[in-house]
Formats: C-alpha cells, structure tokens, sequence
C-alpha cells in the first residue's frame, strides 16, 4: 500500500515532477528565475492549499458553476450529483484510512450501515431530530473504529483486512436481528431532517446541503494530511518502524486513524439515511463495500483528489452505461439486462485500472498536467 | 444424529472450497476472493454441457471440471500474473473484481433465473436412511466421499509426486525454486487450475443438490473462514475447521436463529483472528506482526 507521495506536501511532490530542482543550501533551482509557481521557498507556502493565482482561479470558476447548477440542472443530474457528494465523503473516510494510514479496511459497509442505521432507529424509536441522530451516528461509528482499530495493532495486511471482513457481517446481522424483530421487514423510514419550522426537502434545498457537506469533509481531509495527523498516518504507511523511531506513537496514530475514518464512514451512512429517506440492510451489501474500495483506487490511494474522482466515476459509471446503451444500437438482450451489463462494466474497469493504472486518475490527471506544463517540449529542457 | 449428518454434508461442501482457498494461497500469497464466483461459473458450464448433450449427463460433469479448470489456469495468466511486483492487496482487489465482471457475465448470460441441473439429468436425489435415524441423501453421501478423496489425492500429490514437491518448493521461496529449475509460472498456474478444478466438483454437487442461481457464489465468500480458522496455508486444517464451522452454524440453526447461522463462519473467523490469527494448523511465521 506504499504510494509515491510518500513527501508530506503535494506541492513539494510536484515540484519534482515537473522537472523543478530542490536542493537544500544548494545553489539557486533552475525555475527559481523564471518565478515558477512549484517552487517553494518557505514551509507556509509548501503547505498553502490554493498557492497561484491560476489556482484560485479555477476554483473560483468552480465554485461559481456549482452554486449556479439548480439553475439549469434536471432532477436526475441533481440526483446524481446528491449520490456523488454523499460518495465524496465515504470515499474520503476510506482514502484516510486505506491511503494516508496505509491500513486495509475491508468493513465500510458495515460501517455505513452502523451510521445509517443509528440515525435510522434514533429517528424512529426515540423520535429524534437529526441535529441528534447524526452526531449519534457519528459517536457509534467512532466507537466501532476503535473495535476495528484495535485488530490493526496486532495483526497487518491481508489478515487485518479479514477482521474488518468479518466485522462488516457482524454489524449487518446486528441490524438484520432489529430489522425483523422489530418487524421492519423491508426497511426503516427516515422523516426529513427538520430545525424549527423548516424542512430540508426538494433537490436545490439537498443540493446545496450535501455539496455543502462534501467540500467541508474535503476541507477536513486537506488539512488532516498535511497537518500532523496526516504527516504521522503517512510514515506510520511507508515504514511503520521507522515511524516509531522518529517519535510517532504508532499504535496510537493507527486506532485513530480507524476511529476519524469510522466516524467519517457513518456520518456518510446517516447522510445517505436522511438523503434517501429509508435505511435496509439489503443496501450495505458486500458489494457496497468494493465500490468504495473502487473509488479510493481508481481515484488514486492517498491523494484527496484521487477520492473525489473516483468517487464521481465510480457513482456516475452506471448512469454512462445508460447512456451509452441508449444511444448505440445494441441487441435486445442488453436492454433487458442492463444490471447486468453495468456489474459486468464496473468489474472491468476496476480489473483494468488495478492492472494496467494502479495510481488512478490523479496519475493521469498528473501526466496531463505535465504534457501542458511542457509543452512544446516532451522533456524538461537540459540545464544550462 | 441428524445434526452431525448435516454438519457431515454441509462440512463436505466446506472442505471442498476450503481447500481452493489454500492451493491458491500457498502457491501464490494471493487470496482468491472471486472463488465462489469460480465456483458458480463451473457450476453454469455444467448446467450448459447438461442441457447441451442431453441423454449423457455423466459426460457433462468430466467435462465441466475440464472449463473449471482451464478457467483457473486462464485467470492466472490472465490477471494475476500481471500483478505480480504490484501489491498483495491489489492483486486481491484484482480477484474482486474478477468476481464482479462474472457474476455480471452470468446474469446477462443465463439471467437471475434459478436452474435445477439435476432435474436435467434426469437423475434422483435420493434419501438414504442411516444408522441411528438420519437421513442423507444421494449427494450428500457423494460430496462427503468426494470431499475425503480430494482431501486424501492433494495430500498424496503434495508428499509424493514430483510437481507436488516442486509446487511446495514454489510456495516456500519462488526465487529458490525457480534457480532450480522449476518451472514456477506452470506450478502456479496449476494450482490455480487445481483450485478451480475443485471448486468446479463443489459446485456440481451444490447445483445438483440446492440449485443454480447467480447467488451461489456467496457460499464460496462463507467458506473462507473455514480455511482462515484451519489455517490459510495448511491443507490438514481445512477438515476440522470445516467440520467445526459446519457444525456450529447447525447448532446456530437448530437453538438460536437462521440469521445467526450466516454469520456463524465470520464470528469464528473473528475469534480466531484475535487468539490465533495464523490458524489451527498454520504456519506461525505467515502472520505480518506489528
């Protein structure tokens, strides 16, 4: 699970790169003349998240259109875009885990489900309102990251890997013994989160709440990795020994690294809750579990980034599908099973990304970047 | 007594997997996570090969043994292989993946539907009464035999014969045996293929006795507790783990709930991890400690 970035700073990784030349006490960088933007000379603009001017830019554009997308989004879009953000988050509380701390976690489902079915019962048993239900949700997830964190103290790897496994179908028979007990055979309903008299409902309403939540969750993220929380899971991956020799408290790091992560996953299961209004075992299934798991690696493992777009790959491929198939002529067979067909296409692409791009699409986004960077020249120019 | 001759039959199926687990795992220190989707294509290939020669149905199951087998070797070269150098992890994702392109292949193949090949076949399952009072039926009886022989074939093959050896040798240090000269991408993808090639008699016999549908391969993801609990590099763990697993999971049916029952392999699993994590009979040295 080591990945390159194993330098604490994006930018710092960048700079490398992009052919820039980092020499402490050396002689002047190459690009130090010229004023690039990748060269660094202090640590506040190592780690400063928006560093240019062309950066802020193109946030700025970003921001602009995403707040003014209800004005010409259809419902679906808007749906999409709902499912996307609430993806956003859960991929971020498995990229914390599985691509800062380096910490295989095989249990998100089960995870979800703890946070969406805490909500789901708090809601329906005590009637509470969701400013209870959702930090409940929060506390439950944290308290079972330190059921699953504390395995990653003994056990490595493939094995860790298994006792996250095995606690995904503990937590699921929990919530399938109080689904049927209870007598909520097919689910359980969630009202709509409320505060005084205003409901939130309708989509521009989700909208802006969801994608309001997924660029603090990003926030959150960006700044746990390049803080110390983010600098300690990093080492602890790389080389956990060498970790603890240069003063990081591995076990400690480890179980909270487990324990953000969970409470990050079931704040992301109660935001589905509320979102979709329902909450069943049959939706944290297995599978749920390898779509996440999908989106950290097709988005890149251990790069903020790489969790959001593979996030909205992975929540968006099976629409594509859709797409595609009503627009090429294809046989019959294929419209009826269109399930089918999208299972089938995400097995692909995710065998096909492990294979042949194991570093994601932020690899890709990355090599782009670098081609227009140099552009005209396919190289760095020699030095002098 | 008819509790121990379930936990015989379902133990039987059990070890049968198990044991795909384990080849694969000693030979390559990938976990197969697509085996019960393996297992559910060998079990399609036998309902296809039924329905397609009709009047032959013991040419059928040889036959499909032989895809499920190709199948394994084919995924080897296919898709592990290129993995090797990359992460253990990624390649076990690689195996997840494998099993969801399949099971998407299957449904847009032969649909959700649920098939009985044995209805095809035109044979009965028939119930035999045993001493004490219990009842097992035809293939029960036949998965419990087949589940000793392939047990006591893959002893006698791993001790004694010669690509046995060498498929230890391989398992233990690659480079080792590769420098002396053996022929390590063929014993690994032999293992596959017998890993395969066993899933492919689980599933005949699970087809043949339950039925066929996409969601068969689940059993397979059950039955890897059974080889972690056993131990996932030692082939003499895979009968207790399988006959303890078995037999609690009957105990969860008959005294607490059926929900109970389909967790049953993961508790175990779980125990397990905390006291013993490398497993009944495992090698203590396989466990990356922290």
């Amino acid at each position: 699970m080591r990945s390159r970035h194993a330098l604490s700073s994006a930018g710092f990784a960048r700079a490398i790169e992009s052919g820039g030349r980092y020499r402490k006490g050396g002689g002047a960088p190459l690009r130090a003349m010229t004023g690039s933007p990748y060269l660094k000379t202090t640590y506040p603009s190592d780690a400063a998240l928006l560093g240019t001017p062309v950066r802020r830019f193109w946030l700025a554009v970003f921001g602009l259109a995403a707040l003014g997308f209800p004005l010409v989004g259809t419902p679906v879009l808007m749906d999409l875009l709902c499912r996307t953000a609430v993806a956003v988050v859960g991929a971020h509380a498995l990229n914390l885990v599985t691509g800062y701390a380096g910490q295989v976690s095989l249990g998100h489902a089960g995870l979800m489900a703890a946070g969406a079915f805490t909500a789901g019962i708090l809601s329906e048993e005590l009637g509470a309102p969701f400013w209870l239900a959702l930090p409940a949700a929060v506390l439950v997830g944290a308290l079972f990251g330190v059921v699953v964190g504390i395995p990653s103290l003994r056990l490595r790897g493939l094995y860790l890997a298994l006792s996250t496994l095995a606690l995904h179908f503990v937590i699921l028979y929990l919530a399938s013994e109080y689904q049927s007990g209870r007598g909520f055979a097919t689910g359980l309903l969630v009202p709509r989160p409320k505060v005084g008299p205003w409901t939130l409902a309708g989509a521009t309403a989700w909208y802006y709440a969801l994608g309001g939540v997924a660029t603090l969750t990003t926030l959150f993220c960006l700044n746990l990795a390049r803080t110390r929380p983010g600098r300690a899971w990093m080492a602890i991956r790389d080389r956990d020994v060498a970790a603890a020799s240069m003063g990081v408290n591995v076990a400690a790091w480890k179980v909270l690294a487990f324990v953000v992560s969970s409470a990050l996953t079931a704040f992301g299961g109660g935001l589905w809750a509320y979102y979709l209004g329902f909450v069943s075992v049959e939706a944290f299934s297995f599978f749920l579990t390898v779509e996440y798991i999908a989106m950290v690696v097709i988005g890149g493992l251990g790069s903020v980034l790489g969790a959001i777009l593979g996030a909205t790959f992975v929540t968006v491929l099976p629409y594509a599908v859709d797409a595609i198939v009503n627009l090429v002529p294809v046989p019959d067979r294929v419209h009826t099973h269109l399930f089918a067909v999208k299972f089938a296409a995400f097995g692909l692409l995710m065998a096909v990304f492990l294979i042949l791009e194991p570093r994601g699409l932020v690899s890709v986004w990355s090599r782009v970047r670098t081609y227009f960077d140099l552009w005209p020249f396919r190289y760095h120019p020699l030095k002098g | 007594m008819q509790l121990l001759a379930n936990t015989l039959a379902l133990a039987s199926i059990y070890i049968l997997l198990a044991v795909g687990y384990v080849v694969v795992y000693r030979a390559s220190r990938v976990l197969n996570l697509a085996h019960g989707e393996l297992m559910m294509l060998a079990g399609y290939a036998f309902f296809g090969l039924v329905s397609a020669t009709p009047g032959h149905p013991l040419w059928a199951v040889p036959a499909a043994l032989v895809v499920s087998f190709l199948a394994g070797v084919g995924v080897y070269a296919t898709l592990v292989r290129p993995m090797a150098g990359h992460p253990l992890f990624s390649a076990v994702l690689v195996t997840v993946s494998l099993g969801i392109l399949l099971r998407g292949l299957v449904l847009l193949g032969w649909t959700a539907d649920i098939l009985y090949p044995l209805a095809v076949t035109g044979y009965k399952n028939v119930p035999w009464p045993l001493p004490g009072g219990a009842v097992l039926t035809t293939i029960d009886l036949l998965s419990i035999l087949m589940a000793v022989t392939v047990l006591l074939a893959l002893w006698g093959f791993f001790a004694r014969s010669r690509l046995g050896i060498q498929m230890r040798a391989a398992a233990e240090n690659p480079l080792l045996a590769a420098q002396r000269g053996v022929n390590i991408h063929l014993v690994f993808s032999l293992s596959w293929g017998i890993s395969t090639f066993v899933a492919g008699v689980a599933a005949v016999l699970y087809a043949s006795k339950v039925r066929l549908d996409p969601e068969i391969g689940v059993i397979g993801l059950r039955a890897f507790p059974v080889a972690l609990v056993g131990g996932l590099d030692s082939l003499a763990g895979v009968a207790p783990a399988g006959l303890a697993i078995a037999l609690l999971e009957n105990l969860a049916i008959r005294y607490v709930s059926p929900l109970l029952s389909d967790v049953v392999p993961f508790l175990a699993l779980l125990v397990m991890l905390f006291v013993r994590p490398w497993g009944l009979f495992g090698t203590k040295e396989e466990i990356e400690r922290v």
